[in-house]
């Protein structure tokens, strides 16, 4: 480095960081095509892209997403259920990483939805393999997919009567007091 | 090949039999035609490498239809892993592509160091890119040997096994253990690579390449595999993508994803690798593409081990990292947090992370949301196996049983990933 560039150093200006520029790019581009207000709760922990929206429009934003000619998100990396109890009216969600493999861009989206009407559009005619993942969303969370040609459970067995990874089945038998501990709570 | 159109196959192969014999009348075959068999591939098949079940519809020897079941040894990891202090999480990655533990052990430490936001050293980088490439030779060689053994040839899969077994001692020398290894600590590596694991990787790096030359004289233009193996099971590009294919099946295909290239982690920018990828995304392609990553996994080890940086094997990062035992009997500060992380009192910044890996088949994701607590609130194995198995009924309908059989093992489906 010279002294000419050393002096001019602090002038330039601090050179953004390339992941927030990216998603900034995106946002503004998620924002054109679906329109203001259509993402609530933007953020981007550990540099990737989040954003919630609602499941009337989640389809069409999917959809969308896998026809853009800039973004071409034609990769549905995974998806699964959450269940956030203490949430009224939004208890269940959907969470949804999409991956362009042109750009390296991940993101993510999120609905949630009430656990009385646990309904959700499938994306099986976007993917092919939102199939199991929707499968196992149900199996483990009871939400239904409308349009998902086999809405079966997949992992745990048929007559199961309950959806496991719900929050309200604790991992251990309540009623055990043999494993009991005062100080840590088990 | 005409893949899809299973009976319009066998009419045609009773046409052409009938017209080769005129006059003749086959009224065995005309009646068969119409009647499809059930037949129960697995759950417990030899073949199958794994407990999973295809009901199949069988029209003499061409497959109709496939239905797969899964889960026989689904073990609820998702749920359990609520349960869990950060640190035990580790043994139920061990469980999920057990051929290639050391990358999912690896894998969901990187995970838990991003939550944490702790950098680890460059020398643990290294040792953990030289173990998860061990890892990577040692799925692939599994897999393309038991090809091997579904076409019918047994020898290759013996003669590379022995090599397995020396990764697996080298294994020993890293973490103590050899199949569920439980390698490394959240921070970094459990122990420095030892003098004897040092000589033990040096060794063998100088004996396997003839080895895996030998195998690949074997197999690669060998006229009985290839008739078995090459248009066998092929997929498009397109359709690998949308069904959610990665590793060297949707390479095989003729996708150069990799997330070693596209997303590095613990240091994989510093190595020079190649990314070979197949065209038709058949058998043969992805047995090949294997067989072309063993050879770049060598590369990466190499070059790791040569550049192999001095310093210390774990991040400064007392509060997440194991003390080491005498410190832990000598210093009151160490004891204390050697309690504290085994007793799970550590708490884990609130946040949500989504870490992937290149695993031994494919990206293997973890998606851990925590809530701040000692365990976490929602953690999410994107599994590569069990997206891509759901291919499998696809690429299976309209090709024979044994055909079905080459197809399921060149596709690398272990059942503990694909139920987790």
């Amino acid at each position: 480095m010279t002294p000419q560039d050393a002096a001019a150093a602090p002038e330039a200006p601090v050179a953004e960081d390339p992941i927030k520029a990216q998603n900034a790019q995106v946002l503004a581009l998620l924002t054109r095509l679906f329109g203001e207000g259509t993402f609530t709760d933007v953020h981007e922990p550990y540099g990737l892209l989040t954003a919630t929206t609602t499941r009337e429009r989640i389809h069409d934003i999917i959809a969308g997403l896998q026809q853009d000619q800039e973004l071409k998100f034609h990769f549905l990396t995974t998806m699964c259920g959450i269940n956030y109890p203490e949430n009224p009216g939004q208890e269940l969600g959907m969470i949804y990483h999409l991956h362009s493999m042109t750009k390296n861009i991940r993101l993510r989206l999120k609905i949630f939805f009430p656990i009385a009407d646990p309904v959700v559009p499938t994306l099986t005619d976007l993917y092919n393999t939102a199939n199991w993942m929707e499968r196992e969303a149900y199996d483990f969370f009871g939400i239904i997919f409308t349009g998902h040609p086999n809405l079966i459970r997949i992992l745990n067995v048929e007559d199961m009567d309950y959806h496991p990874m719900r929050r309200e089945y604790p991992v251990e038998d309540g009623t055990r007091e043999d494993k009991t501990d005062l100080f840590f709570g088990r | 090949m005409a893949v899809n159109d299973a009976l319009a196959g066998t009419h045609k192969i009773q046409e052409e039999a009938a017209a080769q014999r005129p006059g003749q009348l086959m009224p065995i075959l005309n009646d068969f035609s119409q009647e499809l068999t059930t037949l129960n591939l697995g759950p417990t098949h030899p073949a199958t490498h794994g407990i999973f079940q295809n009901i199949l519809q069988m029209d003499g020897e061409r497959i109709v239809s496939g239905v797969p079941t899964i889960g026989y040894i689904h073990r609820a990891f998702e749920k359990l892993a609520e349960r869990k202090p950060f640190y035990q999480i580790t043994t139920l990655t061990d469980r999920m592509n057990y051929c290639s533990s050391p990358i999912n052990n690896l894998g969901w430490h990187m995970t838990v160091e991003k939550l944490l936001g702790v950098t680890v050293p460059k020398r643990a980088q290294y040792i953990r890119v030289i173990m998860m490439e061990l890892a990577r030779i040692a799925d692939h060689l599994i897999c393309n040997s038991i090809l091997g053994v579904d076409t019918g040839a047994f020898t290759g899969f013996l003669y590379v096994f022995q090599e397995r077994e020396k990764i697996y001692e080298i294994y020993e020398e890293v973490c103590g253990a050899r199949l569920t290894t439980n390698m490394g600590r959240v921070g970094g590596m459990e122990r420095d690579l030892s003098p004897a694991a040092l000589d033990k990787l040096r060794a063998w790096l100088k004996s396997f390449p003839a080895v895996m030359k030998e195998f690949e004289n074997m197999f690669n233009r060998n006229r009985i595999f290839m008739d078995r193996v090459v248009n066998v099971g092929p997929i498009s590009a397109e359709k690998a993508l949308s069904y959610g294919f990665t590793g060297p099946n949707l390479r095989a295909a003729g996708v150069d994803y990799d997330v070693r290239a596209m997303n590095p982690y613990s240091s994989y920018e510093d190595f020079e690798f190649d990314i070979p990828v197949g065209t038709n995304g058949d058998t043969y392609d992805r047995f090949i593409v294997r067989n072309e990553e063993i050879w770049q996994s060598l590369r990466i080890i190499n070059q790791a081990l040569d550049k192999l940086p001095d310093g210390p094997y774990h991040a400064d990062a007392p509060h997440y990292y194991l003390p080491t035992k005498p410190e832990v009997y000598k210093n009151m500060e160490a004891l204390i947090y050697h309690f504290k992380i085994v007793m799970g009192e550590i708490d884990a910044p609130v946040g949500e992370v989504y870490h992937s890996v290149e695993g031994g088949n494919g990206e293997l994701g973890f998606y851990l949301i925590s809530d701040g607590g000692r365990t976490p609130y929602r953690l999410h194995f994107r599994r590569p196996c069990f997206i891509y198995y759901q291919a499998y009924p696809e690429m299976a309908v309209g090709t024979t049983l044994s055909d079905a059989i080459v197809i399921l093992s060149s596709m690398n489906v272990i059942a503990g990933e694909l139920d987790a």
